[in-house]
C-alpha cells in the first residue's frame, strides 16, 4: 500500500515537470514539422523563453509564500510598474551623475517606494486583520493610481548605459544577465522557504493557522515580512523592466500579474493554502513563458495564449483537487 | 528573571511532597473567578491535580469548563484568585511561558499543521537547526528521528513519517499531539474532548495513551462530554455548573446518575 501511495503522490507531486516536457516536445515537433528546424535547439529561442519566464519568475517568487500562507497579493502587477516608472524618473532627473551612480540609485529607489505599499499590505492584513484579497485589491489600485502620477501618465524613457546592459547584455554571451540575477535571487527564496524557520512558519500558517499560533510563531511579523517580500520581488521584475526596455511604463507589471498567479498555481500551490514550492513556481513560470514565445514563434494569433495559458490553469486546480483523494487512496482513512 | 532558587526549590519540594503524602498537589487552583461581560464564567474555583492522576472535568455547555482550562493554559488570565504549578505562581504569565513551565493543552481541533510532517510538527514553534558549509539550516532528518523515538515511547510505531500529518488517522493525529506534549516534558496535559472525533477503535488508542501517560507520572486533565470514557480513564471528576463547582468526587465512590445531576445543578458541595 505504501509504494502505491508514494507513486501516486510522486505523480501528482511531478505532473508539473512532466507537463513541461510536454509541452517542449509539442513546440519542439511543430517547429519541426512548420520550419523543419529545431525550436529549443535555438539558443535566441531558449534566451528569449529564459527572459520571459523570468519577468514571471520575479512576480512570482514573493507571491509564492504569500500563497502557502493561504494569502493572495494583488498589488504586485503596480508595485512593479511603480517601481520600474520610479527608477526610470530617478536617473531622468540625475543626468549628470555616472550612469553606474545613477543606476544604482534608480534601483534603490525602486526598491524602496516598493516596500511602502508592501508595509502597508502587511499592516491592514496582520494587524487589522482585513482579508488580503481585498487589501492588495485596495492596494492594486492605490499602487496604479501612484505609478501614472509618477509617470507623468507617459513611458518614462532613459538613456543609461549601465540599465541597457543590465537588462540585455549576456554573461559569456550566452546567459541574459537578467535570468543570471534571477536565478540567484530564486535560489535565495528557495532557501527560505525550504531550510528555515520563517519557511517552516509560512507552510504552518497556509496548513493550520492556530497551530502556529499555539506553537509560539510571530505571525503577525510573519505577515508583514510576506507582503513585503512579495512587494520586492515585484520591484524586480520592475527594475528588470526599465533595464531591458530603457523605459519604465506604470503598467508594466499589469500583463504579468495574472500570469504570476497562474505560474504558482500550475507550480502546485493550492488557493487554500499550505502547499506550493520555489521548483513548482519555477517549472510554472517556464510553461507559461513557452506557451506564449512559442505560440508567437509558431505564428499563432497571440490572443491563443490567454486561452492556452486559462485552459492550464483550469488543468493545475483540477489536478489540485484531486491530489488529496490520490493520496489518500490506501491509507485506510479516505 | 525572578522566580529562580525560591520557586525552583517550591517546585522541588511540591514534588517532593505530592510524592510522599499525595496531599501537596501539583497543580493548586484557589478561588478563581472570571466575569465576562454580564456572565460570571468562573465563580471562586478550588481545584487540586497531582502528578499522576487524571482528573476529568465535566459539565454541560457553558458551565466554564473552557474558560477555567483557558485560564491554566495562560490564555485567559483571572480577575482574582491565584493558579501554582508545583508551587510556583502561572496566573498572569503568558502562554508560551505556562507551556514552558510544563502545562502542554491538547485543544480538541487538533493543534497539528496538516500540510507538514510529523518531525516539524512536532518541533514547531522550536526547530533543531544544523550547520551546512556556515549555512544554517531545518535538520529535518534528526527531527523526524527525534519524533519516531517520542511516538514510540508512548508505544506508537508510524510506517511513513516523512507524510503530511493530514493523512494519518484521527487517532494518529491525537498521538502525535499527544506525544508533542510528552516530548517537551509536559508535567500536566490538558486535554480537550481528545476522543470527540474519533472512531471507536481510536478512542480506544486515545484512552489507552492517557493511561500509560499517566503510569509516566504526567498528570491529566480530561474534558469529556462522554461519562462512559471519563469513568474509564479518570481517577477524580470535578463537576462545574454555571460556573462554579458543583462537586468533587472519587471516581469510585460516584455514579452516572449522580454525576449528571451535579451537571444539573442538584447536588452541591460545599
Amino acid at each position: 500500500m505504501n509504494t502505491r501511495v508514494r507513486l501516486l503522490q510522486l505523480l501528482t507531486a511531478a505532473w508539473s515537470w512532466l507537463f513541461l516536457l510536454v509541452i517542449m516536445a509539442i513546440f519542439e515537433a511543430w517547429s519541426w514539422s512548420v520550419y523543419d528546424r529545431t525550436f529549443f535547439g535555438n539558443l535566441y529561442n531558449v534566451q528569449a523563453v529564459l527572459l520571459t519566464a523570468t519577468q514571471i519568475l520575479m512576480m512570482a517568487l514573493g507571491l509564492t509564500f504569500v500563497i502557502i500562507a493561504a494569502g493572495i497579493d494583488l498589488s504586485i502587477g503596480f508595485i512593479c510598474g511603480l517601481a520600474a516608472v520610479t527608477m526610470a524618473v530617478v536617473i531622468r532627473a540625475l543626468p549628470e551623475l555616472p550612469p553606474e551612480l545613477s543606476f544604482t540609485l534608480g534601483v534603490i529607489a525602486a526598491i524602496a517606494i516598493a516596500l511602502i505599499p508592501g508595509f502597508v499590505n502587511g499592516w491592514l492584513i496582520a494587524k487589522w486583520k482585513v482579508p488580503s484579497f481585498i487589501g492588495t485589491l485596495g492596494m492594486f489600485g492605490v499602487t496604479r493610481g501612484m505609478a501614472f502620477l509618477v509617470a507623468g501618465g507617459a513611458t518614462v524613457s532613459i538613456r543609461n548605459d549601465t540599465a541597457r546592459s543590465f537588462g540585455n547584455s549576456r554573461v559569456f554571451d550566452i546567459i541574459p544577465v537578467p535570468v543570471l540575477v534571477a536565478a540567484v535571487i530564486t535560489l535565495y527564496f528557495h532557501y527560505l522557504l525550504a531550510h528555515t524557520r520563517f519557511g517552516v512558519y509560512v507552510y504552518a500558517m497556509g496548513g493550520n493557522l492556530q497551530s502556529a499560533v499555539r506553537a509560539g510563531v510571530n505571525t503577525t511579523r510573519i505577515t508583514f515580512m510576506l507582503f513585503m517580500l512579495s512587494a520586492f520581488t515585484a520591484a524586480m521584475a520592475g527594475i528588470f523592466y526599465t533595464g531591458r526596455f530603457s523605459a519604465g511604463a506604470a503598467d508594466a507589471g499589469e500583463p504579468i500579474l495574472l500570469n504570476a498567479v497562474a505560474a504558482v498555481f500550475i507550480g502546485g500551490a493550492s488557493l487554500s493554502g499550505g502547499s506550493g514550492t520555489i521548483a513548482g513556481t519555477v517549472i510554472g513560470s517556464l510553461i507559461i513563458a513557452i506557451i506564449q514565445f512559442g505560440l508567437v514563434f509558431i505564428g499563432m494569433p497571440p490572443f491563443w495564449q490567454f486561452i492556452t495559458v486559462g485552459l492550464v490553469i483550469i488543468v493545475a486546480v483540477l489536478i489540485d483537487q484531486s491530489k488529496d483523494r490520490l493520496a489518500r487512496l490506501g491509507t485506510g482513512s479516505a | 528573571m525572578k522566580p529562580s532558587a525560591d520557586d525552583n526549590a517550591n517546585l522541588s519540594t511540591g514534588h517532593a511532597d505530592s510524592n510522599a503524602t499525595g496531599s501537596s498537589a501539583l497543580l493548586s487552583v484557589r478561588g478563581i473567578c472570571k466575569r465576562f461581560g454580564g456572565t460570571q464564567a468562573s465563580r471562586d474555583i478550588d481545584l487540586d491535580v497531582h502528578a499522576g492522576e487524571v482528573l476529568a472535568l465535566a459539565g454541560d455547555n457553558g458551565a466554564g469548563k473552557s474558560t477555567l482550562i483557558k485560564m491554566i493554559a495562560g490564555v485567559n488570565r483571572p480577575d482574582s484568585g491565584e493558579i501554582r504549578l508545583g508551587g510556583q505562581r502561572i496566573d498572569g504569565q503568558s502562554p508560551q511561558e505556562v507551556r514552558d513551565l510544563g502545562i502542554e493543552t491538547i485543544y480538541q481541533d487538533l493543534a497539528l499543521a496538516d500540510n507538514l510532517d510529523v518531525g516539524v510538527n512536532i518541533f514547531l514553534g522550536r526547530e533543531r537547526m544544523r550547520r551546512v558549509l556556515g549555512v544554517p539550516m531545518l535538520d529535518r532528518k534528526w527531527m523526524r528521528e527525534e519524533a519516531a523515538g517520542a511516538l514510540e515511547h508512548l508505544g506508537i510505531r508510524l510506517d511513513n513519517l516523512s507524510m503530511p500529518v493530514g493523512y494519518l488517522s484521527g487517532g494518529q493525529r491525537q498521538a502525535i499531539a499527544i506525544s508533542r506534549a510528552v516530548y517537551w516534558n509536559a508535567q500536566l496535559v490538558i486535554m480537550d474532548e481528545p476522543t470527540a472525533a474519533l472512531g471507536v477503535p481510536e478512542q480506544r488508542e486515545v484512552k489507552d495513551l492517557i493511561k500509560r501517560l499517566q503510569a509516566k507520572g504526567v498528570a491529566i486533565i480530561f474534558i469529556s462530554h462522554n461519562l462512559t470514557d471519563i469513568f474509564e480513564v479518570s481517577d477524580r471528576i470535578f463537576v462545574l455548573e454555571r460556573g462554579r463547582k458543583a462537586g468533587e468526587r472519587a471516581i469510585g465512590d460516584t455514579s452516572e446518575d449522580e454525576v449528571v445531576a451535579m451537571m444539573m445543578g442538584k447536588v452541591i458541595d460545599t
